[in-house]
């Protein structure tokens, strides 16, 4: 099997990830893009794994540890939308703007 | 380091003279001991028990008895001798202080210590409650101090010294009662006459160690009497320059202005002036220099004896007019002043001494009673005074013996010396000041007595009731009542002529007429008018003591004018030197203030403003301020156009991110 077409899915993956992040305007939605961006990259670290055929299957382990972060960064992320929503009554990231000058 | 000069006087042969030994080795402790007692009764006086008065009269009660120790070895054994301190030098000239023992000085030391002893008991009596009492002792302790400062001195420099702070601690003592203007103006008026007659002084002096190299009398007297060419030339100028300063501090005519304004100060003061320390100092200068001025500047004797006779007649003249006690013996003595300066013009070195010798007891005397009778009667107004012989019987019978010495009736002591100087111009065929001087007798007779009658006799016209004076006040007027008796023993003719010898240490530099015995001419027309002038004035005034009715007797319209206005010298004063200076030069002087001195330093002023300017405006903040201001700016400008990067919004820096990797992704790509 090609590596080929995984890469192309991962990359694809990343790039709506990307835009996704750039463009949507709810923080959820952000978040969201977010998962889709380390999930590319999950897909990106087996696919090699699988690839090089690493006995030690570091690939796999380390898109476990990402899966494990990314959890823990969404139940973090998730929490400040959530306080900002209960603040500002709006999900909007356009307007989470405290940190300017 | 202490020179003796004992070789001055013997070198000339006067084996009859000692040095004096440790007495005259340790005179310097009456002159230093009052300036440390003045010292101390200032930082100490007011917690002593008498607040001071008692180091004052300790002081005095010691001079006292160190110049009467001192007179009565001179007197049996003779001292003669001089000590010098050589303190350092100016140029070529010693600066030299130190003491002289000899007659004269003694002679001087004896009157200022026995009338201030006599003073001072007084005073802590008369002064009782008064304002300043402890200052008033300071300054009376340093005025005998300053006294004995000028009549110790061997050196010119000293005696003028001396001859200051004598006019000083007057200034301080007339001014006394400060808080009244006329008292600090009498005071100021004593202060700057004098100093106008110190300015002539202070020439003299310099003419004089010019001329002769050296500071010290002795020298200059050696010199002036040993034909030195130097001095020669510049004696007739010395002598009168060292007259104008006599004049201003002998209160001669006429600069004796001075003097009856002087009065302003309390009583004890008149009296210590008047007999012993202050007006005494012009007499003992010409009597210092007297060898010199017999020596060289004999023209310039001519001059003193003529301000002498003009201040003797017209003093005693303005006497008669006055009706302030205590001004009738001030201008008395003023004229009695003109007595002894004319004896010194007249070549009577002896007698103008010994005149000054017993005027300052019958003439302290008498201050002193005035000073009783007034301290009773609260007035100086004799026209508020009047039959106080019953009330005051010490003060009375005292003010009597003073009167009487001073008519110069015998045996009182201003019998002989007024007759030794009678006799001394009949002598030298001064004719004309003779008669002059005979006429001041009969003037100083009339006026004292019509001061004993108006006081003393008649009814009281004053208010109150007037009581004798506490002893410690009349006390003093017996002892000196008795040296005004007994003063002018010390020199008849043919009989004892001790003063005589006491005063002409000098001997060979002097010479003058000494009287063998009474001369007739002189002692009858001294004697008759004096007796005359007495008569007279009990005629005029009689014994209702009366003043109005008698002065109108008298009263010759324009002369008791003329008298009454102190022959306008006052308004002359006033017209014709203090306006014009007032007017004339100070406004000179202030237009030369305000359009020069001013000019100048307001030029300097706003010069340096304007450079201030120029430096503030260029350097610090143009330069320095600008720097500063530039850099803190230009960091504000920049901040705040770079802030604007910081917008907070979370995508929009997502976005420069992106940017940035995908930069550094295509370097790495296609540069790499």
């Amino acid at each position: 099997m090609s590596i080929q077409p995984l890469l192309i899915a991962a990359a694809a993956l990343f790039s709506i990830g990307i835009y996704g992040i750039l463009v949507r305007r709810n923080a959820v939605m952000v978040l969201l893009s977010i998962e889709l961006i380390l999930n590319s990259v999950n897909i990106n670290f087996v696919a090699f794994n699988a690839m090089l055929s690493d006995v030690f299957l570091n690939g796999q382990i380390f898109s476990i540890f990402i899966i494990t972060i990314a959890a823990a960064e969404v139940g973090i992320g998730l929490a400040i939308v959530l306080m900002l929503f209960r603040n500002r009554e709006t999900a909007n990231i356009n307007e989470f703007d405290l940190m300017k000058w | 380091m202490v020179n003796q000069n004992f070789i001055n006087f013997l070198a000339e042969g006067q084996p009859e003279y000692t040095d004096g030994g440790v007495l005259a080795e340790f005179t310097w402790l009456i002159v230093v001991l009052p300036f440390l007692a003045a010292i101390l009764i200032t930082f100490f006086g007011k917690y002593l028990p008498l607040q001071g008065a008692e180091l004052a009269l300790g002081t005095v009660l010691f001079i006292f008895s160190y110049s009467a120790a001192l007179l009565y070895q001179h007197a049996t054994k003779g001292i003669a001798n001089e000590f010098f301190i050589n303190v350092g030098s100016i140029g070529s000239y010693d600066l030299e202080f130190g003491w002289v023992v000899d007659g004269l000085s003694i002679m001087m030391y004896f009157v200022v210590g026995t009338v201030s002893s006599l003073v001072f008991i007084y005073a802590t009596n008369y002064m009782q409650g008064e304002i300043r009492y402890t200052f008033f002792f300071t300054s009376l302790t340093l005025f005998a101090g300053s006294m004995l400062v000028l009549v110790s001195s061997p050196t010119l420099l000293q005696l003028l010294i001396g001859w200051e702070l004598v006019g000083v601690c007057s200034y301080l003592l007339i001014g006394h009662y400060w808080e009244k203007k006329e008292n600090s103006s009498a005071a100021m008026k004593a202060f700057i006459t004098n100093k106008i007659a110190d300015v002539g002084l202070m020439i003299g002096i310099i003419v004089l160690a010019l001329s002769t190299k050296t500071l010290r009398i002795s020298e200059i007297l050696y010199q002036s009497t040993h034909d030195y060419a130097d001095i020669k030339t510049v004696a007739y100028l010395g002598g009168v320059l060292l007259f104008i300063g006599a004049m201003g501090k002998s209160a001669q005519f006429p600069l004796h202005v001075w003097l009856p304004d002087a009065m302003a100060g309390p009583t004890p003061v008149s009296a210590l002036m008047h007999a012993a320390t202050m007006v005494t100092a012009g007499v003992y200068l010409l009597g210092r220099m007297f060898p010199f001025y017999q020596g060289m500047a004999s023209q310039a004797l001519d001059i003193v004896l003529l301000f002498g006779v003009i201040t003797l007649l017209g003093a005693g003249l303005v006497a008669v007019v006055q009706d302030d006690l205590k001004k009738v013996l001030a201008y008395s003595t003023v004229s009695q002043l003109g007595y002894m300066v004319t004896a010194m013009g007249s070549g009577a070195y002896t007698a103008g001494l010994f005149h000054l010798w017993t005027h300052a007891f019958f003439k302290a005397l008498l201050f002193l009673g005035a000073g009783s009778v007034i301290h009773a009667v609260h007035t100086n107004n004799m026209s508020e005074m009047g039959g106080l012989r019953k009330e005051m019987p010490r003060t009375f019978s005292t003010f009597i013996i003073g009167t009487v010495a001073l008519a110069g009736l015998p045996p009182l002591a201003g019998f002989f010396s007024k007759d030794e100087i009678l006799a001394s111009l009949n002598h030298e065929g001064h004719n004309l000041y003779f008669i002059i001087s005979v006429l001041g007798a009969f003037i100083t007779a009339f006026y004292m007595t019509r001061a004993v009658l108006l006081t003393f006799f008649g009814d009281y016209r004053g208010d109150g009731h007037p009581h004798e004076s506490d002893k410690m006040m009349t006390i003093p007027l017996i002892i000196l009542s008795g040296f005004a008796i007994v003063a002018g023993w010390a020199n008849i003719p043919g009989v004892y002529t001790g003063f005589t010898k006491w005063v002409t240490t000098r001997k060979n530099y002097i010479v003058e007429y000494h009287p063998e015995s009474f001369d007739l001419v002189a002692m009858f027309s001294g004697l008759t008018s004096g007796l005359l002038g007495i008569g007279l004035a009990y005629y005029v005034y009689q014994m209702s003591g009366n003043a109005t009715d008698g002065d109108e007797k008298i009263k010759i319209k324009p002369i008791w004018n003329l008298l009454e206005n102190k022959y306008y010298l006052d308004f002359f004063y006033f017209k014709f030197i203090i306006d014009p200076v007032k007017i004339t030069f100070a406004k000179f002087v202030d237009s030369f203030n305000s359009n020069v001195l001013d000019r100048f330093v307001n030029g300097v002023g706003t010069t340096a403003s304007k450079a201030g300017g120029i430096v503030y405006t260029n350097l610090d903040q143009g330069g320095i301020d600008k720097v500063l201001n530039l850099s803190s700016t230009g960091t504000d400008t920049i901040g705040s156009k770079v802030k604007l990067i910081q917008t907070g919004k979370t995508q929009q820096y997502l976005m420069y991110f992106l940017i940035g990797v995908i930069v550094i992704s295509l370097i790495i790509l296609l540069v790499l």
